[in-house]
């Protein structure tokens, strides 16, 4: 018996089952401050009934679930896997023969791209119009704005809800909607706080980057994190300047005036799906020749070996603000979109939680890979979407916070480089193993 | 502007006994978190960004324990130390259990791949975000004010400042805690394999030490005291999900302040913060409290990132 309980299989045993019930209770309904246990006994004693099949206890059916993802992949295993590797080894060479062709690339980028044009016309469901610009639209720019920081720099930043914020805020004061006095006499539309908004959140991004740039990975993590705080609390305390913790409801929506060509832009979603497809565009091909320009070359140099860039003549420190103040300029023009659309803006908005939420969409589709990041973007945020709009049984919204957690520790665990890895991270991952023998306790 | 500071001084002048007594008891509960941080940073090298969790979770398993045992009665003072003593124990488990399931889950699939910094960062973010939503799923996300198992009246008065029960309470316990911990890790086998782990975990590893075994205890340790001062924390201002955040920046802020990796460091960084921050009160709005701790953690970065002991990995204490 002991020696059962020791062996590998036991392990593993034991983690299914500790997954089967972290899962069921995961997902079961909630528990109360006055009945703690509720919510754990709930989860295994209700008869739920998964997407219209049978109903039993969740426990059960998670179990069963459990039991069939591991006899597929025993069958896989022991059945298809030579022949799908065969099948991809066949395939895989010629297929990135092609996907190395720059036609290729270009027609595949019009198809999406043409897909993401009519997606408004197929899509009709008022919630959805508005989720594609406001969750997922939005989403994909500071999902690629973080990307720049953490992705092709490597510093892991807690605190960038601070400058999607500070987009916000600078929108709502330069139109006048903030108890602060606009700076210009005329009240501007939030087209003209764009420019101002990104020049804003750069120099901010420079002033909390010049100082903090020069610490290690773990204390710019929690230096940036307690930035982000104090942004918040000032955006709750500061009464007489940003309205406090009611924030600001009278943002006016984008509109043109250019002679005879007049347009405004309303309440219906689909002009601003549009108008944020735009940038999205824009920033995705600025960010993409980035990353292969000799600013790119020389965040990865830093990123990977800091000492050897610098003796090659890389000055660490200019480089690593830049990464911030480009990250920061594409977080605070989102800010600039979500005021203009919303018209309404407060602190609870900015929390630690929207940051850790834009760094599971980096992470899920893979740090550094510009196209992972939007894919990674699109499938999280629908995925959400879908729970909130079609929620199962015992689900809440809040729910989603605990599913992205337990992704980022999955995703770290099985794969670190994201869905769409970018090559030179698949590389950097898969062999950490080799160098270095002075890391067995995981350290440096 | 000199009439601001002197005004302000004179309040500090008023109030400096109750505020010292305040930033004190404080300060005990900054120190037990920081020793958390800084015994895992001396044998990873890395910060256990979930210990946040480990001070939570040990906060809410005393807050039913209270609950239970105390309910709506008044315990005599016999029951009142059993009662104190057992929220201690249980407190304290309760953080040495998540710590250890921490290190299992997110911290040692990594260990086993040689994974980059990040990638620890990122599975520990990940970590205490799961645990803290889990807890809001499970326990609501009101602030719930524990049942004490003794009244909170003023034992004596130093130069007019009162003392409160709660103050005495967490110093004792923490000075036994500490002080216990400083000799385990000092004089024990097990205090001795941390030590050289910390130093060097190649030539520990060729000594005989087990590499993982050492670093699960580190966490257990580091986790009773995490979950210990959770316990302390909640008498004084009850439990609720997002209760670890706060203090344990300040933690982290005291670790480093004392010089991370040193466990004396992490208790008079603990005690200074403390000070400092109930001392800031004369001159800062209430609102802004917690900008101060922050802005002592940017400042000791910035200005002498070994802190005021200095990083001590592996030497005894």
């Amino acid at each position: 018996m002991m020696k059962f309980l020791r062996s590998a299989q036991a392990k593993k045993l034991g983690s299914w089952l500790a997954l089967v019930v972290t899962v069921t209770v995961m997902t079961g309904p909630p528990g109360n401050p006055t009945q703690p246990t509720l919510g754990f006994t709930s989860s295994f004693s209700e008869r739920v009934s998964f997407f219209g099949l049978f109903p039993a206890p969740r426990g059960v059916l998670f179990l069963a679930l459990a039991l069939l993802v591991a006899g597929a992949v025993l069958a896989y295993s022991r059945v298809a896997k030579a022949p799908v590797q065969r099948a991809r080894a066949a395939v895989v060479p010629k297929y990135q023969a092609l996907a190395g062709k720059r036609t290729f690339r270009l027609s595949w980028y019009a198809v999406v791209l043409l897909g993401a044009v009519l997606l408004p016309h197929l899509v009709t469901d008022p919630f959805w119009q508005s989720a594609m610009v406001s969750q997922i639209a939005i989403y994909i720019l500071l999902a690629i704005g973080l990307n720049v920081v953490v992705g092709f720099a490597g510093l892991l930043d807690l605190g960038f809800v601070a400058f999607y914020a500070i987009g916000a805020y600078v929108t709502a004061w330069v139109t006048g909607a903030l108890p602060v006095a606009a700076p210009f006499h005329h009240h501007l539309n939030p087209f003209w706080a764009i420019p101002i908004a990104i020049v804003v959140v750069m120099i901010a991004g420079v002033l909390l980057g010049v100082p903090t740039l020069r610490l290690r990975g773990d204390y710019l993590a929690i230096v940036t994190l307690g930035f982000g705080e104090i942004v918040t609390i000032f955006m709750n305390n500061l009464y007489g300047i940003t309205g406090g913790s009611t924030g600001s409801n009278q943002i006016p929506h984008f509109s043109i005036h250019l002679g005879s060509l007049k347009y405004l832009w309303g309440l219906n979603p689909v002009p601003y799906y549009y108008l944020t497809l735009g940038f999205v565009v824009l920033f995705l091909i600025i960010f993409s020749s980035l990353e292969h320009s000799r600013i790119g070359r020389s965040w990865v140099a830093i990123r990977e070996d800091e000492v050897a860039a610098e003796s090659l003549g890389v000055n660490p420190l200019k480089y690593k603000v830049m990464a911030f103040a480009i990250g920061a300029a594409s977080a605070g023009f989102a800010g600039v979109m979500t005021a203009g659309q919303s018209f309404f803006i407060n602190p609870a908005t900015f929390t630690l939680s929207f940051s850790i939420n834009i760094l599971v969409l980096v992470i899920f589709g893979g740090m550094g890979s510009i196209i992972g990041v939007v894919i990674g973007s699109v499938v999280i945020q629908t995925l959400s979407m879908y729970l909130i709009h079609t929620p199962p049984a015992g689900f809440q919204n809040s729910d989603l916070y605990i599913y992205l957690g337990a992704l980022l520790i999955a995703m770290m665990i099985f794969r670190p480089a994201g869905l769409w890895p970018s090559k030179r991270r698949r590389r950097e991952f898969t062999d950490a193993g080799v160098e270095g023998t002075a890391s067995i306790a995981g350290g440096q | 502007m000199i009439n601001y500071f002197s005004s302000h001084f004179a309040t500090l002048g008023h109030e400096f006994w109750g505020l010292l007594v305040g930033g004190v008891a404080n300060g005990f509960i900054y120190a037990l978190v920081a020793i958390g941080y800084t015994m895992v940073y001396g044998v990873l090298r890395l910060i256990n960004f979930a210990h946040s969790e480990i001070f939570m979770s040990g906060g809410f398993a005393s807050f039913f324990l209270m609950k239970w045992l105390i309910g709506s009665s008044t315990p005599n003072a016999f029951e009142s130390v059993i009662y104190l003593l057992a929220g201690v124990i249980v407190g304290g488990l309760a953080g040495s259990a998540i710590a250890t399931v921490l290190e299992r889950v997110a911290y040692r699939p990594l260990r086993r791949r040689n994974a980059p910094k990040l990638a620890y960062l990122i599975s520990a973010i990940g970590a205490s975000y799961f645990l803290f939503n889990f807890a809001a799923k499970e326990f609501g996300r009101i602030n719930l004010s524990m049942a004490s198992p003794f009244v909170n009246h003023t034992v004596f008065t130093i130069m007019g400042a009162p003392v409160q029960m709660s103050y005495i309470i967490i110093a004792v316990v923490s000075v036994i805690m500490l002080v216990s911990l400083d000799r385990l890790v000092a004089t024990t086998k097990l205090g001795r394999s941390i030590r050289a782990v910390a130093q060097d975990p190649e030539t520990a590893s060729l000594m005989g030490v087990n590499i993982d075994r050492t670093i699960v205890m580190t966490f257990v340790l580091g986790g009773f005291l995490g979950g210990a001062a959770g316990y302390l924390y909640g008498l004084s201002f009850g439990v609720v999900y997002t209760m670890g955040f706060t203090p344990a920046l300040k933690a982290f802020t005291a670790a480093v302040l004392g010089g991370i990796g040193n466990l004396r460091g992490a208790v008079i960084g603990g005690l200074l913060l403390g000070i400092v921050e109930s001392f800031s009160v004369a001159f800062v709005n209430g609102a802004y409290i917690d900008v101060v701790a922050f802005a002592v953690l940017v400042l000791v970065l910035l200005f002498r990132p070994t802190g005021i002991l200095g990083e001590r990995l592996g030497r005894a204490a």
